[in-house]
C-alpha cells in the first residue's frame, strides 16, 4: 500500500516541480539500499518500463502548440512536457514496484493483501497461480521438448498452427487439473476459507515504516507547492 | 458383538452421467487396521470406487459406510465428517499440493476440520515427522523431488487423522529407494489402509489381503500371496507379475 501512495503522491505532483522529482529518486534510492537491494539489479528489473517510455519520447515530436528548437529537432513545448512527466512517474512508479517485489517474497504480498481488505477469493486465485505457474510452464516446456524431438521446429506462420494446437492442449490439461485438484481439496473438507490468514496482526511500528516512504514524498509535494 | 468395519461398500452400482456404467455392485469390507490392495486393469472403476469412498460421488445404488456411518453425500456436515475419516492421496502429487509452502498445505486439512492454532500447528509437525519431512516445512511443494511430494501428499492426509487411508497409485514414478521408503512409512502407521495400484510386488510388500476389481465388479477377494500366485486369475484380468517375479 505504502507504494500505491508513493505513486499515487509523485504522479500527483505537477510535472514542472522538478526539485520535487529529484528528491523523489533520492528516497526510492536510499529505500533501496536500506533494503539491501544491489543497486544494478535495480536497474536491470527496471528495464521492463523501456517499451513504454518508447511512446513517450516521440510525444515531443508530435503535437500542437508553442514549439522551439534543439539542435536538429523541431519540438512541441507542452508534449515536451507530458513526455517528460510520464518517463519521470513512469520511471518512479517501475522503481518502486521493483523495490517492493525484489525485498517481498510474493508470499508476503499475498499476506499484506489480505491484510488490506483484499476479497478472499482474489487472494487464492493469486495464491494458486504462484503456486501452479512452475506446474504449467514445466508442462510447457516438456510439450516443447517432445514437439521438438519428432522433428519439429517453429520456422514461420504456417508453424503457428501447431503451437496453438499445443496450447490448447495445455488449456484443456490446465483445466482438468483445475478439476483435480479441487477435487483434492474437497476431499480434505475445502469449505472455502484458505488457511492463510494466521499471521499475527501488524504492530503499529511497521505501518509507520510502511508509510515513511509516501509521507515524505507528500511533504515534499506540499513544501514544493508552497515555494514555488 | 462384531467390530464395526473401517469401510463397508455393500451393492454399489454407478454410471457416469453420459451413461458409461463404471460399477456394477461392489460389496467390499475392509477391517480396521487392516492393508488392502485393490487392483485391477485400467478403466476397471477404480478411481470411481475411490471417489464413493470419500462421498465425491453420491452412491446411486447401494451403500458405502465407514466407521458405521453410511454417507449421504447431501448432509453436508457428514461428509465433512467422513472426508475427515477418509484421507485419499491421489496419483499427481502437483493436484494435491497446492499451497504456497509445505506446512500451509499440511494444515489445509486439520484447519478445515477446525483446529486453529497450536493445536493445529501440533497436526502439522507430527505428520511432517510421520513422513520424515520435518525440515522442508517452509518449502514451497515445486522445489522438492517426486518423491518427496508424494511423502508431503500422504502427511497432508495423515494430518487429518483420517480412519482410512486410500492411496491411489503409490509406487508410481517412484525411484525404488523413494518407493521402498514409501513402503516403510505406510508400514509403521496403524491405520486401515485401501491402495489402488498395479505395483503387484508392492501390494504383497504391504498388504495381506487383495481384491482385484475388474468391469465394475470385485472378481477376486483373498490373501495377496494367493492371488499374485494364480497366474491364470491375473491374465484374466490384465494383470502381470514383473518378468523373473516369482512368489
Amino acid at each position: 500500500m505504502a507504494v500505491l501512495a508513493f505513486i499515487i503522491v509523485s504522479v500527483s505532483t505537477p510535472i514542472t516541480q522538478w526539485q520535487a522529482f529529484i528528491a523523489y529518486f533520492v528516497a526510492i534510492f536510499v529505500v533501496s539500499l536500506i533494503a539491501k537491494i544491489p543497486t544494478p539489479t535495480l536497474f536491470i528489473r527496471s528495464l521492463i518500463e523501456i517499451p513504454f517510455i518508447l511512446f513517450a519520447v516521440l510525444m515531443p515530436f508530435f503535437g500542437t502548440g508553442e514549439r522551439f528548437e534543439i539542435g536538429p529537432f523541431n519540438l512541441y513545448r507542452e508534449s515536451l512536457l507530458a513526455a517528460a512527466g510520464i518517463v519521470l512517474k513512469g520511471t518512479l512508479g517501475v522503481l518502486s514496484a521493483v523495490v517492493l517485489s525484489t525485498s517481498t517474497t510474493a508470499r508476503e504480498i499475498l499476506r499484506g493483501l489480505e491484510k488490506l481488505r483484499l476479497p478472499q477469493l482474489m487472494v487464492q486465485i493469486a495464491s494458486f497461480m504462484l503456486r501452479y505457474i512452475n506446474v504449467i510452464s514445466d508442462e510447457m516446456n516438456r510439450m516443447k521438448v517432445a514437439r521438438e524431438s519428432r522433428g519439429f521446429i517453429a520456422k514461420g506462420i504456417k508453424d503457428w498452427k501447431v503451437i496453438a494446437t499445443a496450447a490448447s492442449a495445455l488449456f484443456i490439461r490446465s483445466y482438468e487439473r483445475g478439476e483435480r485438484v479441487h477435487l483434492a481439496m474437497l476431499s480434505r473438507g475445502y469449505n472455502g476459507i484458505l488457511p492463510l490468514d494466521q499471521s499475527e496482526p501488524t504492530p503499529i511500528k511497521m505501518w509507520a515504516q510502511g508509510m515513511t516512504l509516501p509521507l515524505f514524498a507528500l511533504s515534499i509535494l506540499i513544501s514544493t507547492t508552497l515555494i514555488g | 458383538m462384531t467390530k464395526v468395519p473401517s469401510l463397508l461398500i455393500e451393492e454399489l452400482a454407478f454410471a457416469y452421467p453420459d451413461g458409461n456404467q463404471a460399477l456394477f455392485g461392489v460389496n467390499l469390507r475392509v477391517e480396521r487396521g487392516e492393508r488392502l490392495a485393490l487392483l485391477g486393469p485400467n478403466g476397471a472403476g477404480k478411481t470411481t470406487l475411490v471417489m464413493h469412498i470419500n462421498g465425491i460421488h453420491p452412491a446411486e445404488h447401494g451403500t458405502v459406510s465407514v466407521a458405521g456411518e453410511v454417507i449421504d453425500t447431501r448432509d453436508k456436515e457428514l461428509l465433512r465428517r467422513i472426508r475427515g475419516k477418509v484421507g485419499v492421496v491421489f496419483q499427481d502429487p502437483d493436484d494435491q499440493l497446492f499451497m504456497p509452502t509445505v506446512g500451509e498445505d499440511i494444515a489445509f486439512g486439520p484447519y478445515n476440520m477446525g483446529l486453529r492454532g497450536a493445536e493445529l500447528d501440533a497436526a502439522v509437525d507430527e505428520a511432517l515427522a510421520l513422513v520424515h519431512m520435518s525440515e522442508f516445512k517452509d518449502r514451497p511443494p515445486h522445489h522438492l523431488s517426486f518423491g518427496q511430494r508424494r511423502r508431503v501428499a500422504v502427511a497432508t492426509v495423515l494430518a487429518m487423522k483420517p480412519e482410512i487411508l486410500v492411496l491411489d497409485e503409490p509406487s508410481s514414478n517412484l525411484d525404488p529407494a523413494s518407493r521402498r521408503e514409501l513402503a516403510d512409512i505406510l508400514r509403521s502407521l496403524s491405520i486401515t489402509i485401501v491402495m489402488v495400484t498395479h505395483d503387484l510386488p508392492y501390494a504383497l510388500e504391504l498388504c495381506e489381503r487383495t481384491v482385484i476389481l475388474s468391469g465394475g465388479l470385485i472378481v477376486a477377494d483373498k490373501a495377496t500371496r494367493e492371488i499374485l500366485g494364480d497366474k491364470e486369475l491375473l491374465a484374466a484380468h490384465r494383470l502381470e507379475l514383473p518378468v523373473g517375479f516369482v512368489i
